[in-house]
């Protein structure tokens, strides 16, 4: 469904993308784990046409989108929940989700916020409510539920981890899990290694913009070198 | 405590080279003086007060929001509209003349909304695109004969055609530099107006420029310009309205509030940017082409940094993005400096210390909206 091939980025003189090639199946959950500055969000920001590519190609469902305009992405089916949630904190709920949809045709998207509302209750009591004034874990709900509005084929979800209580992460993460088996293909950023693995199909580990590892989840989260540098062992 | 001391010593230390000993002792007294009422403003009454300053206008915004809907009816509209076509037989030619130029700087301050409040885009040179739409009738009427109504819509396109030129370019740009660019460029366009003689007439200006016609009548008299900015105001402001709750206006309500999630939702930022900017220059365009006609007379002179500050300043103390905040901001800077003619010296001494206060007070304008 999508495929990067040997793209770099850089941020002026510094490289942040030094070759990565990953690839995503239709229907999978895919994670890339990695530490601090190891070119995670950098890989989905040029996924996403926000981080110009200086090298390599990026081919969705057949078509290259690499230098494709950021808007014109989103309409081909690939809705991004960026890194710490990026509400718009003067919106209400409603008006955020309503933006996710701006893409599509306002008639289609009637029962798709009913639809959001069931997966995140805790937003249903609150649809008149400032973004701004959520709490983590209910900004983090929204910044999904916004990017499902768009109706995504693919969902990138850049660290929905970050900054929530562990009892949140969970929940987060059986969410993400159901959109998954609804049909909805995801590419997951995570710090938090143990987690994401037990959620993926496969992963890719990343270290200074550079894939060093790669695999089935499961084999991942047994091995020796993973179990050291990220899982605390 | 210390910094009470310091801070007026070093302001009288750093003019003394430039301003001699006297007028180094008074900075040294102004700043001194500042700082106490720094200290006064930071004391509980002063807290209290500020509190229920900002609490009563916050009533009177309530109140405003909850009379909205009556204000909307059409009885109400009427009334309103009613008074402002009576209006003008109670007062004489001064005041009629006032309401007038209030009427355009409500156009333009609306229009500078758009960019500014809306988009999120700082201006600094929108005066740039009001000259444009007044020259442009200037030199088509008197050289070409083109009558005023059509020099209306060629006035608002070729403002909005220069804006998209302009606009592609210095839309790359972000934030403050955005801001530095379009200052630079209000003011190459009053250089260039001042210096291009053969086409603009230079410090001159343009004389005799066509009066608005209707049928055999020629619109000459106070009456006929009030009249005709009152329509021009009523349709500025019904689309304005119109575009602030389409789709449009929420994209640029994102746009202003977090950039790159816009993109990500998949708003194309720099066309809907550029959209503002053109639609916003397009009524400055408009309002130059009613300034030109009704004083039969431009120079370079009318269109200084100080208007777009001025506009700027409308804008910002009646509340960004909030059409009856603008026309307030539009009402207290035109009236007050007429009614108060005698402080006219101090006209931008009273911007400056009524804009850091409202920074102060109430950051979102008069009747900016509330975002709490």
């Amino acid at each position: 469904m999508l495929e990067l091939t040997g793209i770099v980025v850089s941020y002026g003189m510094i490289e942040a993308l030094k070759g990565v090639s990953l690839r995503v199946e239709q229907g999978e959950i895919v994670a890339l784990i990695g530490a601090n500055g190891a070119g995670k969000s950098t890989t989905l920001m040029s996924i996403s046409g926000i981080s110009l590519l200086r090298q390599g190609s990026i081919v969705y469902n057949g078509v290259p989108i690499a230098g494709r305009p950021a808007h014109e992405i989103v309409r081909m089916g690939v809705s991004q929940v960026p890194e710490g949630r990026r509400i718009f904190s003067r919106m209400t709920v409603t008006e955020n989700l309503e933006m996710g949809a701006f893409v599509r045709n306002k008639r289609e998207t009637v029962g798709d916020m009913e639809r959001c509302f069931e997966m995140f209750p805790a937003l249903a009591g609150r649809r008149r409510q400032l973004g701004g004034t959520l709490s983590g874990g209910e900004q983090q709900m929204l910044a999904i539920g916004r990017a499902l509005m768009a109706r995504p084929k693919l969902l990138l979800l850049d660290e929905p981890s970050l900054g929530l209580a562990p009892i949140i992460v969970s929940r987060i993460f059986k969410i993400i899990k159901e959109i998954n088996q609804q049909g909805t293909t995801v590419l997951l950023v995570e710090q938090n290694a143990k987690a994401a693995l037990r959620l993926a199909h496969r992963a890719y580990v990343m270290e200074t913009g550079k894939i060093v590892l790669q695999g089935q989840a499961a084999v991942l989260e047994n091995d020796p070198g993973i179990k050291k540098a990220y899982l605390g062992e | 405590m210390r910094s009470s001391i310091l801070v007026p010593l070093a302001a009288g230390l750093l003019a003394f080279p430039f301003t001699g000993v006297r007028n180094a002792l008074s900075v040294f007294a102004v700043a001194c003086a500042a700082v106490f009422l720094l200290h006064v403003y930071r004391t509980a009454t002063v807290v209290a007060f500020r509190e229920s300053a900002d609490g009563s206008i916050d009533r009177l915004r309530g109140l405003l929001s909850t009379l909205a809907p009556y204000l909307r009816s059409s009885a109400a509209l009427s009334i309103i509209s009613i008074i402002f076509l009576i209006l003008p037989i109670l007062l004489n030619d001064y005041y009629r003349d006032i309401l007038t130029l209030t009427g355009m700087y409500i156009v333009l301050a609306l229009g500078l909304n758009i960019i500014v409040g809306q988009a999120g885009l700082l201006n600094l040179g929108y005066v740039a695109f009001y000259a444009v739409g007044a020259y442009t009738y200037a030199i088509l009427s008197t050289r070409f004969g083109l009558s005023f109504w059509p020099g209306l819509f060629v006035g608002a396109l070729t403002a909005g055609a220069a804006a998209t030129l302009l606009g592609f370019v210095t839309l790359r740009l972000r934030g403050d530099y955005f801001a530095i660019v379009t200052l630079g460029l209000g003011e190459i366009t009053r250089i260039v107006l001042n210096n291009w003689s053969s086409l603009t007439g230079g410090p001159n200006g343009i004389a005799r420029i066509g009066r608005p016609m209707i049928g055999g009548y020629v619109l000459s008299s106070t009456f006929d310009f009030y009249y005709l900015i009152v329509l021009i105001v009523a349709v500025t402001i019904y689309a304005v309205h119109r575009l602030m709750f389409s789709r449009i206006g929420r994209a640029w309500i994102a746009i202003r509030g977090d950039e790159v999630a816009a993109e990500a939702m998949g708003i194309n930022t720099f066309r809907l940017k550029l959209l503002a900017f053109v639609l916003g220059s397009a009524w400055a365009g408009l309002t130059g082409v009613f300034f030109a006609a009704k004083m039969a007379f431009v120079s370079p002179e009318s269109f200084t940094f100080f208007e777009s500050v001025m506009i700027l300043c409308m804008v910002v103390l009646g509340g960004m993005g909030s059409i009856p905040g603008i026309i307030l901001g539009a009402f207290l800077l035109i009236a007050l400096p007429e009614v108060f003619r005698d402080f006219q010296d101090y006209r931008m001494l009273a911007f400056g210390v009524a804009l850091v206060l409202m920074m102060i007070f109430r950051p979102q304008g008069l009747l900016g909206a509330v975002k709490k």
